[in-house]
């Protein structure tokens, strides 16, 4: 069968990952792609969250499943809502429930004197019921376990056999799931793993950053992995983080900080210095919910305005909001190459959905050293002045103390050479013109958005950033059913690129806001009407299902 | 020794005439010059003010960056670019009110910086207002029945965190000034320098009000003597004890291990990154198909 969409289901320190990724691993170890993703609450312990895996089908989102595998009864229960009509519930539940009942806690004692087998009894279940050989799934529990003792990877191999032996006991034969298996080889990663490697192969030598979710991972994986050789340090506030890494690359270090909404709204002023000084900076926003704090844990396409528009005064900056961990090597290498070519801020918008989801892909490549540097040679030059004045706006960029030209980097209106000035008759509007003028050159260079299926389109659905495959997939379904539609991707947020479409055509938005902030953007910008807008906001991701749902149905809201 | 007139410049001061600001200017060339060190090995960092505009008036390289972030600008220069002598100088509102939490936070990273705090007790770029300084009860522009709160203790709050160099200069004692500066910015780790700076505009007092009160620390104090470096920096009233008041071999200085496995060089003279190291982490994330299950 093609396209299963399996839950497991949990409370918070339970388990729900470790089962998680040992199928995932089984799966794909079996040639079969797989595309996961999780949802949580705040907190550490106790509630209710999912490990979702989508095997055989696109790298998107289903929020309904077709396996739910529970590992309390109160999970269970709540994720009930959740099955597909055809769906299969298994593991600990509460009596009288549908399904294939199997206490994996209980049994772990009971067998092996110990809870702690209960995952593996779990794993072992799930990968019967799916149809995975038992011999890959204990491998692969080998391979990612292999640092414990001999011993207790005897246990978990029996505990494994026992699920599986169980499972397939209860489990009638028309119920029987079998995927089909390949000798594919895949590469899995989330965005969040790829954006630290591709900055690294960038050059990227210095991060300063505040732990915030959903953005955390990145400094941490800097912190993991000192080979890559860039300089990390957790700082007292996001102020402090922009401020120490917009410096450094002032002194020639390249130089990127993460952070979500929240620490954004902190780190605005030095956004703006950035501008200001013309300093080369990489800044990741991972979106969750707002106003405030929001809902930590999931996910939105919130703070696309916040990203185009936060920091005072005119300035150029580019957006860029990457779909999948492709198109995260290309944006992170894009991100770096623009700030070191434009000397200014780039924006990577990333959210909690791209944060906490991998993706399977055939192959994933990051070129060596991908970005040139942006810094000038100090010998070929004679009177230096950090912001000469030139026909491209650009100026020949020293970093501070890189030679015996003294640098002046100055965060107030200032002369070519850096000093203070209240000129305004001729320094005022020629800096403001020549900052300007590195914005009218870098939106020539955008590229247009990506085209699937419009060849033929009389509708076209509208997105951007994470909801790609989930748009696509959409498009696909729809056409299936007759009608005629197509899909426009922007990857590049801001600038946009100039663009004609054809009138003819109807454009729906699809979008992670309450507000149509990227139809508002598109119709200011490049007079696009957009007929039809799908708004999501409730803190999960855009999903094929629920695009058609109200394409097909009635629209949330209708434009007129 | 290098004269102080290597260390002029071309831009318009923007100082009241006759304001101390110029005393400190003085010093700080005085202190560079004798200390051999070029205006291209200088880095100065300020954040907003009338003090921060001091990176203008000497010739060195200059991050004049926002109000209050001078020290984790002066952090990320000093990390990128080891080479660099990286000195802030910056006024008592920047570094102490807007920035504080930022000095708090230095204390703790230790980095190889000097830290110069233009203490004039006053907000006067933004035409007189209390400062974290202000004393209690003293009448501003603001604070029109005196200011209710107590000024903040930051050298005493130095010294608990263990900063390696924290001293109280008078910015009408040049010598005295400029020797005290000399001492800061040679000492390894990072070092604070609080100097009494009387507003000849906003001010509440004379200069002779401070002069009288800024008398020179006994030359028998030990400034190892932590306790006593503490006693020293809470005296605000009665008089200002000017000299070293804590002083002591730093300990590890932030990133020193970073710098020392790059070879202390600046970053941007880094080769690039061995691809084999960005090859690697991808295999780590390929998953092969096992076309057959294992025994």
């Amino acid at each position: 069968m093609n396209d299963l969409s399996i839950f497991i289901v949990g409370s918070a320190g339970e388990g729900i990952q470790t089962v998680g990724d040992v199928v995932a691993r089984t799966l794909l170890r079996s040639g079969i792609n797989v595309f996961t993703t999780k949802e949580y609450e705040s907190r550490i312990r106790g509630g209710n969250s999912s490990y979702r895996i989508r095997a055989a089908g696109p790298n998107a989102p289903r929020h309904d499943a077709d396996v739910i595998l529970a590992l309390n009864p109160l999970s269970a229960a709540h994720y009930e809502n959740a099955a597909s009509s055809s769906c299969l519930a298994l593991g600990d539940m509460s009596p009288g429930s549908e399904g294939i009942a199997i206490p994996f806690q209980a049994l772990a004692k009971e067998q092996f004197g110990s809870p702690l087998y209960a995952n593996s009894i779990a794993a072992g279940a799930l990968g019967a019921i799916i149809g995975l050989s038992q011999g890959i799934l204990e491998m692969v529990t080998r391979e990612r376990f292999g640092k414990l003792s001999e011993e207790i990877l005897a246990l978990n191999t029996k505990a494994i056999a026992l699920g599986y032996d169980k499972a397939s006991a209860l489990l009638d034969n028309s119920q029987a799931i079998s995927l089909e298996s390949s000798d594919r080889s895949h590469t899995f990663a989330s965005v969040h793993e790829v954006i630290p490697l591709a900055a690294a192969a960038s050059g990227c030598r210095f991060m300063a950053a505040y732990p915030m979710s959903p953005a955390t991972g990145i400094m941490t994986a800097f912190a993991k992995d000192p080979e890559l050789g860039v300089f990390v340090e957790q700082v007292e506030d996001e102020i402090a983080a922009i401020n120490m890494s917009l410096a450094a690359s002032a002194a020639g270090a390249r130089a990127m900080t993460a952070t979500s909404g929240g620490g954004f709204a902190l780190m605005t002023e030095g956004v703006s210095l950035a501008g200001m000084t013309e300093t080369p900076l990489v800044i990741v926003i991972a979106q969750r919910p707002g106003p405030a704090t929001g809902l930590p844990t999931r996910t939105a396409q919130e703070d696309l305005n916040f990203a185009i528009y936060g920091g005072h005064g005119d300035f150029p900056r580019a957006v860029l909001a990457p779909s999948n961990p492709q198109s995260a090597v290309k944006t992170t290498i894009q991100a770096f190459d623009l700030a070191e070519s434009y000397q200014m801020p780039v924006i990577l918008l990333t959210d909690q959905f791209l944060a906490d989801s991998h993706f399977s892909m055939p192959e994933l490549d990051i070129p060596e050293s991908p970005v040139p540097t942006g810094l000038a040679d100090p010998s070929e030059i004679d009177i230096y002045q950090r912001y000469a004045l030139t026909e491209n706006g650009i100026s020949p960029r020293l970093a501070l103390g890189q030679s015996e030209h003294l640098v002046l980097v100055d965060s107030d209106e200032h002369t070519e050479e850096g000093h203070i000035t209240e000129d305004l008759d001729f320094v005022r509007p020629a800096m403001v013109e020549k900052r300007l003028e590195k914005m009218r050159r870098l939106k020539r260079g955008i590229p247009l958005p990506d085209r699937y299926r419009t060849e033929d389109a009389d509708t076209v659905l509208i997105g951007w950033g994470s909801s790609r495959a989930a748009v696509n997939e959409a498009v696909d379904l729809l056409r299936k059913n007759g009608a005629s539609v197509g899909s426009l991707h922007f990857t590049t947020v801001w600038p946009l690129p100039h663009l004609s479409l054809d009138e003819n055509t109807d454009y729906w938005m699809i979008e992670g806001n309450a507000t149509g902030q990227f139809a508002r953007l598109l119709q200011a910008e490049l007079g696009i009407d957009i007929v039809g807008k799908i708004d999501r906001y409730d803190g999960m991701p855009i999903d094929a299902a629920s695009i058609i749902a109200e394409f097909t149905g009635e629209a949330s809201e209708v434009v007129s | 020794m290098i004269p102080i007139e290597a260390y002029r410049t071309e831009a318009e001061n923007q100082w009241c005439p006759g304001c101390p600001n110029f005393g400190i200017q003085t010093a700080l060339k005085r202190a560079l010059g004798a200390l051999d060190l070029a205006p291209h090995q200088v880095c100065l960092v300020s954040g907003i003010g009338q003090a921060a505009k001091t990176p203008h008036y000497i010739a060195a390289n200059v991050f004049n960056g926002l109000h209050g972030r001078s020290i984790p600008a002066a952090i990320g220069i000093q990390m990128a670019n080891p080479r660099l002598k990286t000195i802030v100088t910056s006024g008592d509102g920047c570094i102490y009110g807007e920035g504080g939490n930022h000095l708090l936070h230095a204390f703790r990273r230790n980095p190889d910086i000097t830290v110069i705090v233009h203490d004039n007790q006053i907000y006067a770029l933004t035409k007189g207002q209390g400062s974290p300084t202000t004393r209690r009860g003293e009448k501003t522009r603001m604070q029109f029945d005196g200011v209710a709160i107590d000024p903040s203790q930051m050298l005493a709050t130095a010294i608990v965190h263990d900063c390696t160099f924290v001293a109280r200069g008078y910015a009408g004692d040049l010598d005295g000034l400029s020797s005290i500066l000399e001492r800061a910015i040679a000492h390894r780790g990072m070092s604070l320098v609080d100097i009494i700076q009387p507003c000849i505009t906003w001010g509440n007092h004379p200069i002779a009000w401070y002069k009288e009160r800024a008398i020179p620390i006994p030359e028998d104090h030990d400034p190892t003597n932590r306790d006593l470096a503490i006693a020293l920096a809470l005296e605000t009233t009665a008089s200002f004890p000017i000299g070293v008041l804590y002083e002591k071999p730093s300990r590890e200085t932030f990133g020193e291990a970073y710098r020392q496995k790059m070879g202390s060089r600046p970053l941007f003279e880094l080769p690039p990154l061995d691809g084999n190291v960005i090859q690697s982490r991808l295999e780590l994330m390929r998953i092969d198909a096992t076309s057959k299950s294992p025994t």
